[in-house]
């Protein structure tokens, strides 16, 4: 018995699936973006502390030993969908936010916030670090 | 020895004796003196006394109210347990006065002179024993503490337990009032027990009940040697109120006073250390990790000499100051994973050093990962492993080790290192060096890293850890300085910033992480530190001062100078995060109430004033300080009267880690 059919019928499958995973990313991404761009950084700096970031982060994002390898958040935080995606699964070390204890719309303000944080001087400018 | 007396008056052994005897027997002995009942019995069941009838004087000691027995015929037991405790050379004794040591106490300061040991007031026994565990880290020295048998030894047990966790020598003597028909009834009875020992024997290395003044004298020169032979730890010693008080008897038999003579460390086998040695010497990438491996200023050479005859990586877990931070060989832990070969000195917890633990799985239990490959082979020289106890958990997960040294580390390490030397073969010399300048350009690296991690938030509000730790650093780096504790976690910045060298710049934390240790410890360790003319700091947390801030006016009061900058994050800050952790498994938004973190683990709502608190008991004091530009203009200052011999505290505002 020939196997096209079957091999014919399992591409289609397999292209059919692709495309349909491609289409939520690129929805998703959509979605991310538009919540991302809505977002503010006042509003983050609050959802920050009332969710409990700062805990590890500190109040600048600026991490701990309670971070992994003392990881900072800010200034300059990954792009909003791999930070979106690690804060809802994590690495295991954070406890994962899901939506039912922190939104959307909070996540995004907290990314906003984390982008508002200016950047780090180099430590060869302040005296106390150059000696 | 056995106690003779020759005079009619009642001694207090023989009373015990006597009065346990008759106690049995008086029930017995009034039922067959009552004619009317016994002459109806056959003679069979007529039930014969096991003892003879008190006389009248026993008697009268069992019903009548017990007096004060006359102690004042001659030198008091005490005296001679002075004179004991003088020979070992105990230069403090901080503790909280007790009756049921107030013999011991009044030869102390009168016979005694109050010197050699001088008596340092407390206002609690957990600080007495914390001061007495940061003198010891320092001075290499062990102190004598005394506390109230029951109520005074269970508020100390939980320094006990981090002396013998951190592997410190401390002398307890516990007043113990056991005679219970001479002890004054009421309080003094409620503070006495059976076996005041038993509360803290899980967690020392070894305890006594003496019983003569001559037992005292064996027993306490005991004590004090197995305290401080390696594994060094805590002992207990309950010592009735009695036997201080009451005169000495020697009935001709001349108390004496056992001269010490300090126990070698015990030194690893030489089958095994010549197996290490092998393994290390032919090792591609040989790690070695230390805890408490430098006991004295003499490890950290020795440490040195081993890492730069292999040119291997050094990863300190920060229980002593074992190794130069300033070194090129001294490397972050993440480095374990690489080796094929590791040597732990002194860990406190090999497992986790090859191993991680994430706290984030389901149902509360853990993910357990290893670090290092199967075919990484694992070298230990520990002295606790001679010295383990069942209940106490503080030995850690089971850990099959290829080389299993139980034996002191700085006593085993010169033979360690004459070893590899003679085991490194012919033609490695090249490729050992060429391992030091790739471990050299990474240390170079992390260092820039560390000082631009540092830089983040350097100007925020509250105050960063980086800058609170270094505006400190910039006021003492030219003194000869000691950073006595850093109770609270502010990220390692001191070892990650501070260029630690000498043993003193660094000694480890409290062993048990029994919260309350940084405060007493710091104080203590600044007492020895004052006596050798150096200048302490601490980074002192909120959470850990509050548990016995009494501590501040014995500072005052012995003018003992310290700096202690305020890692004032205003909470239980691993609780914080604890719960933080827990509602997330959860799915459930952690509840803060007014406050910034979750209920019951915020110190806010009112935000504690400590500055007025240790002003209140004679300090220096300062704040809250929460701007980083006052910092500094604050810390030189405080420097300036800790310098007058006065101690000092800032009260910071600053970051959660």
């Amino acid at each position: 018995m020939s196997n096209g059919p079957v091999i014919f019928f399992r591409r289609c499958v397999t292209l059919i699936t692709v495309a349909a995973v491609a289409s939520i990313i690129h929805a998703d991404r959509i979605l991310a973006n538009e919540a991302m761009f809505a977002g503010s950084a006042e509003r983050g700096k609050v959802a920050f502390v009332k969710h409990g970031c700062w805990q590890c982060h500190g109040f600048e994002g600026q991490g701990s030993v309670a971070t992994s390898n003392c990881a900072v958040l800010a200034p300059n935080p990954a792009s909003f969908e791999t930070f979106a995606s690690f804060v809802r699964s994590t690495n295991r070390s954070m406890p994962a936010y899901r939506e039912a204890i922190l939104s959307n719309a909070d996540l995004a303000d907290i990314y906003v916030f984390l982008q508002s944080i200016p950047e780090t001087p180099n430590y060869r400018n302040i005296p106390l670090l150059n000696r | 020895m056995e106690r003779k007396d020759s005079n009619t008056d009642m001694n207090r052994r023989k009373f015990l004796t006597r009065a346990a005897v008759v106690g049995t027997a008086t029930p017995v002995m009034l039922r067959n003196t009552d004619a009317a009942t016994t002459a109806s019995l056959p003679e069979e069941i007529v039930r014969r006394p096991s003892a003879r009838a008190p006389n009248a004087k026993v008697a009268a000691a069992e019903t009548e109210t017990p007096q004060e027995p006359n102690y004042a015929n001659g030198r008091p037991g005490s005296d001679f347990m002075v004179d004991v405790i003088k020979t070992l050379d105990i230069k403090y004794m901080p503790s909280n006065p007790a009756s049921s040591f107030r013999g011991l106490h009044e030869s102390l300061i009168d016979y005694g002179g109050n010197k050699q040991p001088e008596f340092l007031t407390c206002m609690h026994e957990e600080s007495a024993v914390g001061m007495a565990h940061g003198y010891f880290k320092v001075s290499g020295k062990p102190l004598l503490t005394l506390c109230h048998g029951t109520v005074g030894l269970q508020h100390a047990a939980m320094a006990i337990y981090n002396a013998w966790c951190d592997r410190v020598p401390v002398l307890v003597v516990g007043g113990n009032d056991l005679d219970a028909a001479t002890r004054p009834p009421g309080v003094p009875t409620i503070h006495s027990a059976q076996d005041i020992n038993a509360l803290v024997r899980d967690f020392t290395k070894w305890d006594d009940t003496p019983v003569s003044a001559q037992h005292f004298a064996q027993s306490f020169v005991r004590m004090y040697k197995i305290a401080t032979t390696p594994p060094y730890g805590p002992v207990m010693m309950s010592l009735d109120a009695g036997l201080q008080q009451e005169p000495i008897r020697e009935n001709g038999v001349k108390l004496y006073i056992p001269r010490f003579v300090p126990s070698s460390p015990p030194q690893g086998d030489s089958g095994a250390v010549k197996e290490a040695a092998r393994l290390l010497a032919r090792a591609e990438r040989p790690v070695i990790v230390v805890d408490r491996a430098a006991r004295t200023a003499n490890g950290i050479k020795l440490l040195v000499e081993l890492a730069e005859t292999l040119q291997a990586p050094v990863v300190d877990m920060g229980g002593r100051m074992n190794f130069p931070k300033t070194h090129s060989l001294s490397r972050p832990a993440n480095i374990i994973g690489q080796a094929d070969v590791v040597i732990g000195m002194e860990l406190s917890d090999f497992w986790g050093v090859v191993n991680s633990y994430i706290d984030n799985g389901d149902n509360g239990v853990g993910f357990n990962e290893s670090k290092i490959k199967s075919s990484t082979k694992l070298i230990s020289i520990n002295s606790v492993e001679l010295n383990t106890k069942a209940n106490y958990q503080d030995f850690q997960r089971f850990l099959t080790i290829d080389v299993s040294m139980p034996a002191d580390a700085e006593a085993t390490l010169p033979a360690l290192i004459d070893a590899v030397k003679s085991a490194i073969p012919d033609g490695r010399s090249a490729a050992i060096s060429k391992r030091g300048d790739a471990i050299r350009r990474a240390h170079a690296e992390a260092r820039e890293n560390v000082k631009q991690a540092a830089a983040i938030a350097w100007d925020a509000s509250p105050i960063s850890t980086a800058r609170l730790v270094m505006e400190t650093w910039a006021q003492i780096k030219d003194l000869d300085w000691s950073l006595v504790s850093t109770a609270g976690n502010v990220s390692d910045w001191p070892n990650r910033l501070w260029p630690m060298e000498q043993h003193y710049h660094w000694l480890g934390g409290s062993g048990g992480y029994g919260v309350g240790y940084g405060a007493p410890a710091s104080i203590g360790a600044a007492l020895a530190n004052r006596d050798l003319g150096r200048f302490s700091v601490s980074i002192q947390s909120d959470g850990d001062l509050m548990y016995a801030p009494g501590v501040l006016w014995t500072a005052a009061r012995h003018r003992i100078p310290l700096l202690a900058v305020m890692h004032n994050n205003r909470g239980y800050h691993q609780e914080v995060m604890h719960i933080q952790r827990v509602a997330n498994f959860r799915d459930r938004v952690a509840y803060l109430g007014e406050d910034l973190a979750p209920v019951g683990t915020s110190i806010q709502n009112p935000d504690i004033e400590y500055h007025k608190l240790a002003e209140s008991m004679g300090w220096w004091a300062k704040g809250p300080i929460k701007h980083p530009g006052d910092l500094g203009p604050a810390i030189k200052e405080a420097v300036a009267v800790v310098q007058s011999g006065q101690p000092a505290l800032l009260n910071v505002w600053t970051q959660p880690r």
